[in-house]
């Protein structure tokens, strides 16, 4: 039964995409076994990482940017991700409200995902989100991100181009030199340019790049002005896109970025696998009864680790 | 990991009304409820209300009009979502609404209108007893 959903999506039927979306979210194993069958029909959508703190008008960039591949007749899916509630799990996922322009369009994808309380600025579900978007045939992939600080970079493994949106009101050169995203971004947008400020901010980001030391399979990110609620450097910003994505494939990063991809992707799998089998396969009352050694300082956390280890079965 | 289903739903304002202070206290509601709620502000078509609802896949469209044109613009969602074979999905309507137009919108397919001063006790209770989370069954498919 699933090899007809499987058809179903390669046909680009969205009612079943959708269906397997949710599915993937609810970590459904018919879901999983979909997925399976999908996965040889994935690698060719171009994934595009946009991220940046809250309010910086990451959606509405979106929103214009859709707009922009559209023009050249590609289609699109977009992942908008946004926070869980960590007391009530429920979540307002309100990034459409931004992307209304282009919703009624079938060559256009948009889906909202809850982070489920998964940490990084993605959710558990977006990499099997964009597998699916990419079995459909879409040929770029949009994946916005929580709002987030400057330490999340996980999008920066998933993209083959990852945008980080500032403000003018992004900070001075100091949070400029900070570690984090800034060092791994390919492209830097500067929205709201016509506030006051965004020529200052350009300047800081200029000076703290010029002071990266540039290899030749890297290009120096470009920075970008926008005022994407009119339009404004859209079109601009979507060409520093496709020129990236060109630069990559002409000196190898393309293959690169996607091993790197496909190598977190396989860590995250073997990862959870394991997490299930040890949930599942540790005796509860034991562990138990570690906790209160634990607690009465009789032994160490790694000492009743290594004791709880020694007890599972094989796998 | 352990499957989790969770109902989503999407609240929405059909048409040219623009007080979306109701919708948003009932988003902010069914998120506290525990449910993942889409929001997308005011102003819409059906057309897009209606491909939002099967993009995301919903199991719950909650509309609000205030403006006097629910009949036209509630039942105009629900024969979209059935002409895209998403009839499964639940329609519920609020707002300004005469008494007498309550049968006029059940017959269109609206399966419950919620009138001014309901709690929302009241609409998180009949969610919960009349709405449930779809699951990948086949069956749910078509």
């Amino acid at each position: 039964m699933t090899v007809d959903l499987v058809d179903r999506i390669l046909a680009g039927d969205v009612r079943s995409a959708a269906r397997l979306m949710r599915g993937i979210e609810d970590s459904d194993p018919v879901a999983f076994d979909t997925l399976e069958k999908l996965y040889p029909h994935t690698g060719h959508a171009y994934i595009v990482g946009v991220t940046g703190a809250p309010g910086g008008g990451k959606s509405t960039l979106v929103d214009a940017l859709i707009g922009a591949f559209r023009r050249r007749d590609m289609t699109v899916g977009v992942v908008a991700i946004d926070p869980t509630s960590p007391l009530t799990g429920g979540a307002i996922l309100g990034d459409r409200v931004r992307m209304q322009e282009h919703c009624a369009d079938s060559g256009v994808f948009i889906r909202s995902v809850a982070t489920r309380g998964w940490l990084g600025g993605l959710a558990r579900a977006a990499m099997g989100i964009i597998h699916v978007l990419d079995a459909m045939g879409k040929d770029v992939v949009l994946v916005e991100t929580v709002g987030i600080g400057q330490q999340e970079v996980d999008i920066t493994h998933l993209a083959g181009t990852s945008i980080f949106v500032l403000t003018p009101d992004s900070g001075d050169a100091i949070q400029m030199m900070k570690a984090g995203i800034l060092e791994v971004a390919d492209i830097f947008v500067i929205n709201k340019a016509d506030q006051e400020g965004a020529l200052r901010v350009k300047t800081d980001l200029q000076a703290m790049l010029n002071m990266n030391g540039s290899t030749p399979d890297e290009l120096k990110p470009p920075i970008v002005l926008t005022e994407a609620v009119n339009g404004s450097g859209v079109e601009a910003l979507a060409m520093e896109i496709l020129k990236h994505r060109e630069f990559l494939a002409s000196h190898g990063g393309l293959q690169k970025r996607e091993r790197e991809r496909a190598r977190l992707e396989l860590a995250e799998a073997i990862e959870s696998a394991l997490r299930d089998y040890i949930s599942s396969s540790v005796d509860k009352a034991s562990q138990e009864e570690l906790v209160e050694d634990l607690v009465r300082r009789r032994i160490s956390p790694r000492a009743a680790a290594s004791e709880v280890i020694s007890h599972l079965p094989r796998p | 990991m352990v499957p989790t289903t969770k109902l989503r739903v999407l609240v929405a304002k059909p048409g040219l009304d623009g007080h979306d202070r109701g919708v948003r206290v009932i988003a902010r509601g069914f998120r506290d409820a525990g449910y993942e709620v889409i929001y997308t502000g005011v102003h819409q078509t059906p057309e897009q209300i209606v491909s939002t609802a099967i993009q995301e896949d919903v199991d719950l469209v909650g509309l609000s009009c205030l403006s006097g044109a629910h009949l036209f613009l509630f039942g105009e969602v629900v024969r979209q979502l059935r002409e895209k074979g998403a009839g499964d999905i639940t329609v519920v309507g609020g707002g300004i609404i005469p008494d007498e137009d309550i049968p006029k919108l059940k017959e269109a397919g609206i399966k419950q209108v919620f009138l001014p001063g309901t709690s929302l006790d009241e609409i998180m209770k009949w969610t919960e007893e009349n709405v449930t989370p779809a699951g990948m069954r086949e069956e749910s498919m078509q």
